[in-house]
């Protein structure tokens, strides 16, 4: 699975699109693994935009968890950013917003983090 | 073919207190007063439409037991956990000159399932025969010991049924009380069984105390053909996913969310969520059927599916 990527200032976004879902869970997880490896206390922060997913499944939630242990681990940071309506409720009906934060858009993720990302995520 | 829980609570029978009692007369006598309920009549539909069940009742404390009404003159039950008290009531009221056959199919043998069984007024009725089915080797063993000193004051020994131990194996039909009965072995600590009934056309599955790995393809599937076009599939949902893939993983449970993903998977018709938390009180247990109901919605494929929280005293026609 292709997942798009953009770097603003040491902020990763990355930008998945379609559904997550069982057919493709280990797929999403492989494409996402390089990146969460990059997301450490000395490396890239990273946000998941979500804007370009319309259903995300137990399994798609699974690879989300376990990209946030490791990069707890690693002393990094994952937020989510730009959920669709159907996604935002799943994410809450399965908990998930007690381990994630969340926010409206990418932008509010990005002031978040840094005023330079955010600097230039808007140039 | 009829369904009745005596007993839905998972790990540890719970009961509501004092305070707990309180709050639901407080609750439901304020919304009362603002509705201007005022005559006997109107207080009866208020409570039947205007207050939720988990004001106007109570999902029970009992841990499992499950009966699968048989249509003949024997009784078919899933588990023996705390239920298995008033369930053996229900039976020694109902009696009359026929002697009594029970049979139990036990999921596993973990003490929430087990614990009803020195209560289980058949028991000690002479003239009963109590059939235990079941797929692990001690099966026998774990009944004998909690009846064993110093556990309990009356030993298994001296029961006054005749009780039999009949080790059944997992993916292999057995015909009990007039159904096709299929066991499914599921991911739980000591094992569990799943069980599937299939009579006239109809299928009930049992399946508790299960963990569902969500990056088993296979396994996935497997339970998928488990549940296939069942009429109603007992869930064991007693954790959030988010427990089930962190702090409570590995701990043999499974989720509101696997249990509508598998039942849509499986054309299920109707998901009923048992095995509910022992933390939960009735708010809490009634808050995550409406989430799971509006999570059915959101991911509803071509045809619904029904969505209930399991409670103690409930029966559902199948």
């Amino acid at each position: 699975m292709d997942i798009r990527n953009r770097t603003y200032d040491d902020i990763l976004v990355l930008s998945p699109e379609g559904r997550i879902d069982h057919g493709n869970s280990e797929a999403f997880r492989n494409s996402l693994a390089p990146f969460i490896d990059r997301c450490k206390n000395d490396g890239k922060r990273l946000v998941l935009d979500l804007a370009g997913v319309d259903y995300i499944s137990s399994a798609g939630l699974r690879c989300f968890m376990l990209a946030e242990k490791q990069a707890k681990a690693q002393g990094g940071t994952i937020v989510v950013a730009a959920m669709q309506p159907v996604v935002k409720e799943i994410f809450e009906i399965s908990r998930f917003t007690l381990i994630f934060e969340t926010f409206a858009t990418v932008r509010e993720a990005l002031a978040r983090f840094s005023p330079t990302a955010l600097q230039a995520y808007q140039a | 073919m009829l369904v009745r829980f005596w007993g839905t609570r998972g790990s540890l029978p719970v009961a509501l207190t004092s305070a707990d009692i309180r709050h639901k007369v407080m609750t439901a006598l304020s919304l009362a007063i603002a509705k201007g309920v005022n005559s006997p009549d109107k207080l009866k539909s208020f409570i039947d439409n205007d207050l939720d069940f988990s004001i106007s009742q109570t999902y029970g404390g009992q841990s499992p037991c499950v009966e699968i009404e048989t249509g003949r003159a024997e009784y078919l039950v899933c588990d023996m956990g705390s239920g298995a008290r008033a369930f053996g009531g229900h039976i020694m009221s109902a009696r009359n000159s026929v002697p009594i056959v029970v049979n139990v199919l036990m999921s596993h043998v973990h003490w929430d399932h087990i614990m009803g069984f020195p209560f289980f007024a058949p028991a000690y009725a002479p003239g009963t025969h109590i059939r235990i089915f079941g797929c692990h080797d001690v099966l026998e063993k774990a009944f004998r010991l909690q009846q064993s000193a110093p556990c309990f004051p009356v030993e298994f020994s001296r029961l006054a049924a005749t009780i039999e131990f009949i080790r059944i194996e997992a993916g292999q039909i057995a015909d009990i009380a007039g159904f096709r009965v299929t066991p499914k072995l599921q991911r739980h600590t000591g094992d569990s069984y799943g069980y599937r009934f299939e009579r006239d056309g109809k299928a009930i599955v049992y399946s508790t105390d299960s963990e569902h790995k969500l990056e088993d393809p296979a396994e996935t599937e497997g339970f998928v053909e488990f549940f296939r076009n069942a009429d109603l599939v007992i869930f064991d949902a007693m954790y959030s996913l988010l427990e089930t893939v962190s702090v409570k993983e590995d701990w043999g449970h499974s989720s509101n969310i696997v249990g509508v993903e598998l039942a849509q998977l499986a054309n299920v018709k109707h998901l009923c969520m048992f095995h509910h938390e022992p933390a939960f009180n009735d708010e809490r247990i009634q808050s995550v059927l409406n989430e799971t109901i509006r999570f059915e919605q959101l991911t509803r494929g071509s045809r619904p599916l029904r969505v209930t929280a399991a409670y103690d005293g409930m029966e559902l026609e199948v």
